[in-house]
Protein backbone atom coordinates (compact mmCIF):
# COMPACT_ATOMS: atom_id res chain seq x y z
CA UNK A 1 0.00 0.00 0.00
CA UNK A 2 1.44 3.41 -1.04
CA UNK A 3 1.87 5.92 1.58
CA UNK A 4 -0.97 8.24 0.94
CA UNK A 5 -3.15 5.43 0.77
CA UNK A 6 -2.06 4.33 4.18
CA UNK A 7 -2.42 7.88 5.56
CA UNK A 8 -5.95 8.50 4.23
CA UNK A 9 -6.99 4.49 5.94
CA UNK A 10 -5.28 5.56 9.03
CA UNK A 11 -5.57 8.70 10.10
CA UNK A 12 -9.31 8.91 11.04
CA UNK A 13 -8.61 6.20 13.74
CA UNK A 14 -7.11 8.41 16.15
CA UNK A 15 -5.28 11.05 14.67
CA UNK A 16 -8.55 12.79 12.87
CA UNK A 17 -11.29 10.65 14.53
CA UNK A 18 -14.60 11.43 13.43
CA UNK A 19 -16.44 10.97 16.68
CA UNK A 20 -14.20 12.41 19.02
CA UNK A 21 -12.37 15.06 17.03
CA UNK A 22 -14.91 16.26 14.13
CA UNK A 23 -18.09 15.44 16.32
CA UNK A 24 -19.90 13.67 13.62
CA UNK A 25 -22.14 10.60 13.70
CA UNK A 26 -22.85 10.27 17.67
CA UNK A 27 -26.43 10.30 16.37
CA UNK A 28 -26.89 6.74 16.02
CA UNK A 29 -22.87 5.36 18.20
CA UNK A 30 -24.28 5.50 21.23
CA UNK A 31 -27.49 3.49 21.10
CA UNK A 32 -26.53 0.42 19.91
CA UNK A 33 -23.49 0.33 22.01
CA UNK A 34 -24.81 -1.96 24.73
CA UNK A 35 -23.69 -5.53 23.48
CA UNK A 36 -20.81 -5.51 21.60
CA UNK A 37 -22.14 -7.87 18.85
CA UNK A 38 -25.24 -5.23 17.93
CA UNK A 39 -22.03 -2.72 17.95
CA UNK A 40 -20.32 -4.58 15.39
CA UNK A 41 -23.15 -4.85 13.30
CA UNK A 42 -23.57 -1.45 13.36
CA UNK A 43 -19.89 -0.93 12.18
CA UNK A 44 -20.20 -3.09 9.82
CA UNK A 45 -23.31 -1.79 8.09
CA UNK A 46 -21.44 2.30 8.53
CA UNK A 47 -18.24 1.21 7.32
CA UNK A 48 -19.20 -0.37 4.12
CA UNK A 49 -22.09 2.01 3.23
CA UNK A 50 -19.44 4.82 3.93
CA UNK A 51 -17.12 2.95 1.94
CA UNK A 52 -19.46 2.54 -0.93
CA UNK A 53 -21.27 5.59 -0.92
CA UNK A 54 -17.78 7.45 -1.08
CA UNK A 55 -16.69 5.16 -4.33
CA UNK A 56 -20.07 6.10 -5.95
CA UNK A 57 -20.46 9.42 -5.46
CA UNK A 58 -16.70 10.04 -6.93
CA UNK A 59 -17.30 8.27 -9.69
CA UNK A 60 -20.41 10.63 -10.62
CA UNK A 61 -18.81 13.57 -9.22
CA UNK A 62 -18.27 15.28 -12.44
CA UNK A 63 -21.58 14.80 -13.43
CA UNK A 64 -23.48 16.19 -10.32
CA UNK A 65 -24.39 19.85 -10.87
CA UNK A 66 -23.71 21.89 -7.62
CA UNK A 67 -26.80 22.92 -6.60
CA UNK A 68 -28.21 20.10 -6.38
CA UNK A 69 -25.58 17.56 -5.30
CA UNK A 70 -27.17 17.72 -1.42
CA UNK A 71 -30.22 15.61 -2.84
CA UNK A 72 -28.30 13.32 -5.36
CA UNK A 73 -25.76 12.38 -2.54
CA UNK A 74 -28.65 11.50 -0.06
CA UNK A 75 -30.25 9.15 -2.68
CA UNK A 76 -27.30 7.47 -3.76
CA UNK A 77 -26.49 6.81 0.52
CA UNK A 78 -30.36 5.95 0.86
CA UNK A 79 -30.38 3.38 -1.57
CA UNK A 80 -27.12 1.94 -0.63
CA UNK A 81 -29.08 2.11 3.30
CA UNK A 82 -32.31 0.04 1.93
CA UNK A 83 -29.71 -2.41 0.39
CA UNK A 84 -27.90 -2.98 4.03
CA UNK A 85 -31.14 -2.62 5.86
CA UNK A 86 -32.30 -5.56 3.14
CA UNK A 87 -29.79 -7.59 3.79
CA UNK A 88 -29.98 -7.52 7.81
CA UNK A 89 -33.54 -8.57 7.69
CA UNK A 90 -32.94 -11.55 5.20
CA UNK A 91 -30.12 -12.90 6.88
CA UNK A 92 -29.75 -11.58 10.30
CA UNK A 93 -33.29 -10.72 11.69
CA UNK A 94 -33.11 -10.75 15.08
CA UNK A 95 -30.06 -8.58 15.28
CA UNK A 96 -31.85 -5.77 12.95
CA UNK A 97 -34.48 -6.27 15.42
CA UNK A 98 -32.28 -5.04 18.05
CA UNK A 99 -30.43 -2.19 15.82
CA UNK A 100 -34.67 -1.09 15.57
CA UNK A 101 -34.79 2.47 13.70
CA UNK A 102 -30.26 2.78 14.31
CA UNK A 103 -29.76 1.14 10.78
CA UNK A 104 -32.34 3.31 8.89
CA UNK A 105 -30.81 6.14 10.81
CA UNK A 106 -27.28 5.57 9.14
CA UNK A 107 -28.80 7.93 5.83
CA UNK A 108 -28.58 10.89 8.52
CA UNK A 109 -25.48 10.36 10.13
CA UNK A 110 -23.10 12.94 9.52
CA UNK A 111 -20.07 11.06 8.82
CA UNK A 112 -21.41 9.67 5.60
CA UNK A 113 -22.30 12.76 4.39
CA UNK A 114 -19.77 14.36 5.58
CA UNK A 115 -17.11 12.08 3.74
CA UNK A 116 -18.99 12.45 0.43
CA UNK A 117 -19.43 16.08 0.35
CA UNK A 118 -15.96 16.99 2.23
CA UNK A 119 -13.67 14.23 -0.03
CA UNK A 120 -15.46 11.86 -2.61
CA UNK A 121 -16.46 15.35 -4.38
CA UNK A 122 -13.21 15.89 -4.64
CA UNK A 123 -10.63 12.93 -5.27
CA UNK A 124 -10.68 9.66 -7.22
CA UNK A 125 -12.99 6.76 -6.52
CA UNK A 126 -10.07 4.36 -5.63
CA UNK A 127 -9.13 6.72 -2.95
CA UNK A 128 -12.26 8.24 -2.06
CA UNK A 129 -13.15 4.25 -1.18
CA UNK A 130 -10.21 4.25 1.03
CA UNK A 131 -11.18 7.48 2.96
CA UNK A 132 -15.10 5.98 3.43
CA UNK A 133 -13.40 3.03 4.49
CA UNK A 134 -10.70 4.63 7.07
CA UNK A 135 -13.42 6.77 8.87
CA UNK A 136 -15.65 3.65 9.03
CA UNK A 137 -12.87 2.26 10.74
CA UNK A 138 -12.77 5.50 13.01
CA UNK A 139 -16.31 4.99 13.86
CA UNK A 140 -16.06 1.33 14.72
CA UNK A 141 -13.45 2.15 17.01
CA UNK A 142 -14.31 4.23 19.52
CA UNK A 143 -17.86 2.46 19.08
CA UNK A 144 -16.32 -1.02 20.07
CA UNK A 145 -14.41 0.56 23.06
CA UNK A 146 -17.86 1.84 24.31
CA UNK A 147 -19.48 -1.26 23.79
CA UNK A 148 -16.47 -3.36 25.24
CA UNK A 149 -16.68 -1.15 28.34
CA UNK A 150 -20.55 -0.97 28.42
CA UNK A 151 -20.69 -4.33 28.02
CA UNK A 152 -18.55 -6.12 30.25
CA UNK A 153 -19.08 -3.50 33.33
CA UNK A 154 -22.72 -4.17 33.02
CA UNK A 155 -23.48 -6.96 32.25
CA UNK A 156 -20.01 -9.15 33.17
CA UNK A 157 -19.72 -10.80 29.35
CA UNK A 158 -18.32 -10.07 25.96
CA UNK A 159 -20.23 -10.99 22.92
CA UNK A 160 -22.20 -12.94 25.12
CA UNK A 161 -19.79 -15.15 26.31
CA UNK A 162 -19.33 -14.49 30.68
CA UNK A 163 -16.22 -13.05 31.72
CA UNK A 164 -17.07 -11.70 35.08
CA UNK A 165 -19.56 -13.94 36.57
CA UNK A 166 -22.08 -12.10 38.11
CA UNK A 167 -23.56 -12.51 41.88
CA UNK A 168 -26.97 -13.51 40.53
CA UNK A 169 -25.36 -16.75 39.23
CA UNK A 170 -23.25 -17.44 42.49
CA UNK A 171 -20.36 -15.18 41.28
CA UNK A 172 -18.39 -12.34 42.47
CA UNK A 173 -19.22 -9.62 40.31
CA UNK A 174 -22.18 -7.38 41.15
CA UNK A 175 -23.12 -5.83 37.59
CA UNK A 176 -23.41 -2.05 37.34
CA UNK A 177 -26.54 -1.38 35.95
CA UNK A 178 -26.23 2.45 35.37
CA UNK A 179 -23.77 0.90 31.96
CA UNK A 180 -26.66 -0.44 30.29
CA UNK A 181 -28.38 2.77 30.45
CA UNK A 182 -27.83 5.85 28.15
CA UNK A 183 -26.15 8.18 30.38
CA UNK A 184 -23.09 5.91 30.84
CA UNK A 185 -22.48 6.33 27.11
CA UNK A 186 -22.30 9.87 27.06
CA UNK A 187 -19.72 9.55 30.44
CA UNK A 188 -17.56 7.05 28.67
CA UNK A 189 -16.89 9.02 25.09
CA UNK A 190 -16.75 12.15 27.69
CA UNK A 191 -13.72 10.44 29.45
CA UNK A 192 -12.47 8.34 26.45
CA UNK A 193 -12.17 12.38 24.34
CA UNK A 194 -10.26 13.36 27.99
CA UNK A 195 -8.17 10.41 27.21
CA UNK A 196 -7.44 11.05 23.39
CA UNK A 197 -6.83 14.72 24.30
CA UNK A 198 -4.32 14.41 27.19
CA UNK A 199 -2.04 11.95 24.81
CA UNK A 200 -2.19 14.35 21.95
CA UNK A 201 -2.35 17.74 23.24
CA UNK A 202 -2.86 19.42 19.80
CA UNK A 203 -6.32 18.24 19.59
CA UNK A 204 -6.89 20.27 22.90
CA UNK A 205 -10.12 23.38 22.30
CA UNK A 206 -8.99 26.63 23.87
CA UNK A 207 -10.99 27.77 26.49
CA UNK A 208 -13.61 31.16 25.83
CA UNK A 209 -12.84 32.70 28.37
CA UNK A 210 -9.52 32.11 31.15
CA UNK A 211 -10.09 33.98 34.72
CA UNK A 212 -7.59 36.07 34.84
CA UNK A 213 -4.87 35.47 37.70
CA UNK A 214 -4.05 38.99 39.35
CA UNK A 215 -1.71 38.57 42.18
CA UNK A 216 -2.09 39.78 45.39
CA UNK A 217 0.14 43.06 45.42
CA UNK A 218 -1.70 43.85 42.04
CA UNK A 219 -5.03 44.25 43.77
CA UNK A 220 -4.42 48.18 45.08
CA UNK B 1 -59.06 9.41 23.00
CA UNK B 2 -57.06 10.23 26.78
CA UNK B 3 -54.12 8.28 25.46
CA UNK B 4 -53.21 11.44 23.41
CA UNK B 5 -52.12 13.60 26.16
CA UNK B 6 -50.15 10.59 28.04
CA UNK B 7 -48.58 9.86 24.55
CA UNK B 8 -47.74 13.78 24.35
CA UNK B 9 -46.03 13.96 27.89
CA UNK B 10 -44.04 10.56 27.59
CA UNK B 11 -42.78 11.60 24.26
CA UNK B 12 -41.59 15.08 25.77
CA UNK B 13 -39.86 13.24 29.01
CA UNK B 14 -39.85 10.10 28.77
CA UNK B 15 -38.50 8.90 25.85
CA UNK B 16 -36.90 12.06 25.31
CA UNK B 17 -35.25 11.86 21.57
CA UNK B 18 -32.42 13.52 22.47
CA UNK B 19 -31.54 12.15 26.11
CA UNK B 20 -32.74 8.69 26.00
CA UNK B 21 -32.27 7.88 22.14
CA UNK B 22 -29.26 9.85 20.85
CA UNK B 23 -31.01 11.71 18.14
CA UNK B 24 -29.92 14.67 16.84
CA UNK B 25 -26.93 14.72 18.82
CA UNK B 26 -24.44 16.77 15.76
CA UNK B 27 -26.51 19.47 15.61
CA UNK B 28 -27.08 18.84 19.09
CA UNK B 29 -24.12 19.14 20.28
CA UNK B 30 -22.73 21.57 17.32
CA UNK B 31 -25.41 24.70 18.40
CA UNK B 32 -25.94 24.33 22.02
CA UNK B 33 -23.58 27.39 22.94
CA UNK B 34 -26.00 29.95 23.28
CA UNK B 35 -29.81 30.03 24.53
CA UNK B 36 -30.56 32.12 21.71
CA UNK B 37 -29.60 29.98 18.52
CA UNK B 38 -30.30 26.87 20.32
CA UNK B 39 -33.82 28.61 21.09
CA UNK B 40 -34.29 28.85 16.91
CA UNK B 41 -33.32 25.35 16.14
CA UNK B 42 -35.71 24.45 18.76
CA UNK B 43 -38.93 25.64 17.18
CA UNK B 44 -37.46 25.35 13.93
CA UNK B 45 -37.32 21.60 14.82
CA UNK B 46 -40.51 21.52 16.68
CA UNK B 47 -42.40 23.14 13.52
CA UNK B 48 -40.12 20.65 10.87
CA UNK B 49 -41.25 17.50 13.16
CA UNK B 50 -45.36 18.03 13.63
CA UNK B 51 -45.78 18.48 10.32
CA UNK B 52 -43.25 15.57 8.71
CA UNK B 53 -44.78 12.64 11.14
CA UNK B 54 -47.97 13.15 9.77
CA UNK B 55 -47.21 13.53 6.24
CA UNK B 56 -45.27 10.51 6.49
CA UNK B 57 -47.73 8.72 8.37
CA UNK B 58 -50.40 9.35 5.61
CA UNK B 59 -47.90 8.26 2.96
CA UNK B 60 -46.95 4.65 5.08
CA UNK B 61 -50.76 3.90 5.54
CA UNK B 62 -52.41 4.66 2.20
CA UNK B 63 -49.02 3.90 -0.18
CA UNK B 64 -46.11 2.22 1.35
CA UNK B 65 -47.61 -0.16 3.81
CA UNK B 66 -47.85 -3.88 3.27
CA UNK B 67 -51.72 -4.52 1.29
CA UNK B 68 -52.09 -0.22 1.39
CA UNK B 69 -52.36 0.29 -2.21
CA UNK B 70 -55.93 -1.62 -2.44
CA UNK B 71 -57.73 1.35 -3.20
CA UNK B 72 -55.65 1.15 -6.43
CA UNK B 73 -56.71 -2.61 -7.08
CA UNK B 74 -53.00 -4.00 -5.85
CA UNK B 75 -53.53 -5.77 -2.55
CA UNK B 76 -50.08 -7.63 -3.02
CA UNK B 77 -47.97 -4.60 -3.13
CA UNK B 78 -45.84 -4.17 -0.19
CA UNK B 79 -43.69 -1.17 -0.86
CA UNK B 80 -42.12 -1.16 2.80
CA UNK B 81 -38.80 -1.48 1.47
CA UNK B 82 -38.72 2.19 -0.17
CA UNK B 83 -39.84 3.31 3.32
CA UNK B 84 -36.31 5.13 4.01
CA UNK B 85 -35.80 6.70 1.08
CA UNK B 86 -39.55 7.91 0.70
CA UNK B 87 -39.51 9.40 4.45
CA UNK B 88 -35.54 11.59 3.95
CA UNK B 89 -36.90 12.46 0.30
CA UNK B 90 -40.64 13.77 1.95
CA UNK B 91 -38.67 15.83 5.06
CA UNK B 92 -35.77 17.29 2.43
CA UNK B 93 -39.39 18.51 0.53
CA UNK B 94 -41.17 20.13 3.19
CA UNK B 95 -37.92 21.80 4.92
CA UNK B 96 -37.56 23.24 1.74
CA UNK B 97 -40.79 23.82 0.99
CA UNK B 98 -41.25 25.54 4.40
CA UNK B 99 -38.27 27.77 3.69
CA UNK B 100 -40.10 29.38 0.41
CA UNK B 101 -43.17 30.16 2.16
CA UNK B 102 -41.43 31.38 5.69
CA UNK B 103 -39.60 33.95 3.14
CA UNK B 104 -42.39 34.83 1.04
CA UNK B 105 -45.39 35.13 4.45
CA UNK B 106 -42.96 35.23 7.58
CA UNK B 107 -39.72 37.20 6.42
CA UNK B 108 -39.34 38.14 10.12
CA UNK B 109 -39.75 34.34 11.29
CA UNK B 110 -37.81 33.22 8.04
CA UNK B 111 -34.44 35.85 9.26
CA UNK B 112 -34.74 33.76 12.57
CA UNK B 113 -35.28 30.08 11.77
CA UNK B 114 -33.73 30.22 7.97
CA UNK B 115 -29.56 29.55 8.88
CA UNK B 116 -31.13 26.30 10.53
CA UNK B 117 -33.70 24.84 7.96
CA UNK B 118 -30.99 23.05 5.60
CA UNK B 119 -29.45 21.54 9.25
CA UNK B 120 -32.64 20.32 9.73
CA UNK B 121 -32.79 17.68 7.27
CA UNK B 122 -29.91 16.14 8.17
CA UNK B 123 -31.30 16.02 11.36
CA UNK B 124 -31.68 12.31 13.08
CA UNK B 125 -33.86 13.19 15.67
CA UNK B 126 -36.64 13.96 12.35
CA UNK B 127 -35.90 11.01 10.25
CA UNK B 128 -36.09 9.15 13.82
CA UNK B 129 -39.31 10.43 14.71
CA UNK B 130 -40.66 9.13 11.26
CA UNK B 131 -38.97 5.76 11.65
CA UNK B 132 -40.37 5.25 15.52
CA UNK B 133 -44.13 6.41 13.99
CA UNK B 134 -43.15 3.83 11.83
CA UNK B 135 -42.01 1.20 13.97
CA UNK B 136 -44.88 1.74 16.73
CA UNK B 137 -47.68 1.76 14.11
CA UNK B 138 -48.95 5.02 15.34
CA UNK B 139 -52.34 6.03 13.92
CA UNK B 140 -52.74 9.63 12.24
CA UNK B 141 -54.27 11.11 15.46
CA UNK B 142 -51.32 9.98 17.51
CA UNK B 143 -48.18 10.78 15.01
CA UNK B 144 -50.04 14.09 14.97
CA UNK B 145 -49.33 14.22 18.68
CA UNK B 146 -46.22 11.92 19.17
CA UNK B 147 -44.81 14.29 16.07
CA UNK B 148 -45.27 17.09 18.67
CA UNK B 149 -44.11 15.77 21.45
CA UNK B 150 -41.04 14.87 20.29
CA UNK B 151 -40.10 17.49 18.76
CA UNK B 152 -41.43 20.45 22.39
CA UNK B 153 -39.10 17.23 24.15
CA UNK B 154 -35.85 17.64 22.05
CA UNK B 155 -36.21 21.80 22.15
CA UNK B 156 -36.25 21.57 25.56
CA UNK B 157 -33.26 19.57 25.78
CA UNK B 158 -31.24 21.49 23.44
CA UNK B 159 -32.12 25.03 25.58
CA UNK B 160 -31.30 23.56 28.77
CA UNK B 161 -28.32 22.15 27.69
CA UNK B 162 -27.38 25.79 26.00
CA UNK B 163 -28.17 26.97 29.46
CA UNK B 164 -25.93 24.99 31.26
CA UNK B 165 -23.11 25.42 29.15
CA UNK B 166 -23.41 29.27 29.42
CA UNK B 167 -22.70 29.34 32.91
CA UNK B 168 -20.01 26.65 32.01
CA UNK B 169 -17.43 28.56 30.07
CA UNK B 170 -16.80 30.14 33.08
CA UNK B 171 -15.56 27.37 34.93
CA UNK B 172 -12.00 25.64 35.29
CA UNK B 173 -12.38 22.82 32.96
CA UNK B 174 -8.91 19.96 32.68
CA UNK B 175 -7.88 21.04 29.14
CA UNK B 176 -8.25 17.63 27.93
CA UNK B 177 -11.76 18.00 28.94
CA UNK B 178 -12.54 21.42 27.17
CA UNK B 179 -15.17 21.97 24.83
CA UNK B 180 -16.64 18.63 23.60
CA UNK B 181 -15.65 16.51 26.46
CA UNK B 182 -16.71 17.98 29.30
CA UNK B 183 -20.57 18.82 26.88
CA UNK B 184 -20.61 15.16 26.74
CA UNK B 185 -20.19 14.43 30.52
CA UNK B 186 -22.92 17.43 30.75
CA UNK B 187 -25.15 15.83 28.22
CA UNK B 188 -24.68 12.50 30.49
CA UNK B 189 -25.78 13.96 33.63
CA UNK B 190 -28.77 15.57 31.54
CA UNK B 191 -29.93 12.24 30.38
CA UNK B 192 -29.12 11.03 34.03
CA UNK B 193 -31.99 13.57 35.19
CA UNK B 194 -34.16 12.72 32.39
CA UNK B 195 -34.26 9.01 33.85
CA UNK B 196 -36.06 10.08 37.02
CA UNK B 197 -39.06 9.96 34.47
CA UNK B 198 -38.75 6.90 33.05
CA UNK B 199 -40.36 5.36 35.98
CA UNK B 200 -43.33 7.07 35.33
CA UNK B 201 -46.52 5.12 34.21
CA UNK B 202 -48.97 6.60 32.08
Amino acid sequence: MSTTARRVVLDPLVDNNPITLQILGICSALAVTTTVSAALIMCLALTSVTALSNASISMIRHHIPSNIRIIVQMTIIASLVIVVDQILKAYAYEASKTLSVFVGLIITNCIVMGRAEAFAMKNSPGISFLDGLGNGLGYSAVLLVVAVVRELFGSGSILGVTLLLPVSEGGWYVPNGLMLLPPSAFFIIGLGIWAIRTIKPKQVESAEFRIKRVHRTEVF
Amino acid sequence: MEALPSLFIKAIFVENLALSFFLGMCTFLAVSKKIQTALGLGTAVIVVQAITVPANNLLYQYVLQEGALSWMGLPEVDLSFLGLITYIGVIAAIVQILEMVLDRFFPALHSALGIFLPLITVNCAILGGSLFMVERDYNFAESVTYGLGSGVGWALAIVALAGVREKLKYSDVPAGLQGLGITFITVGLMSMGFMAFSGIQL
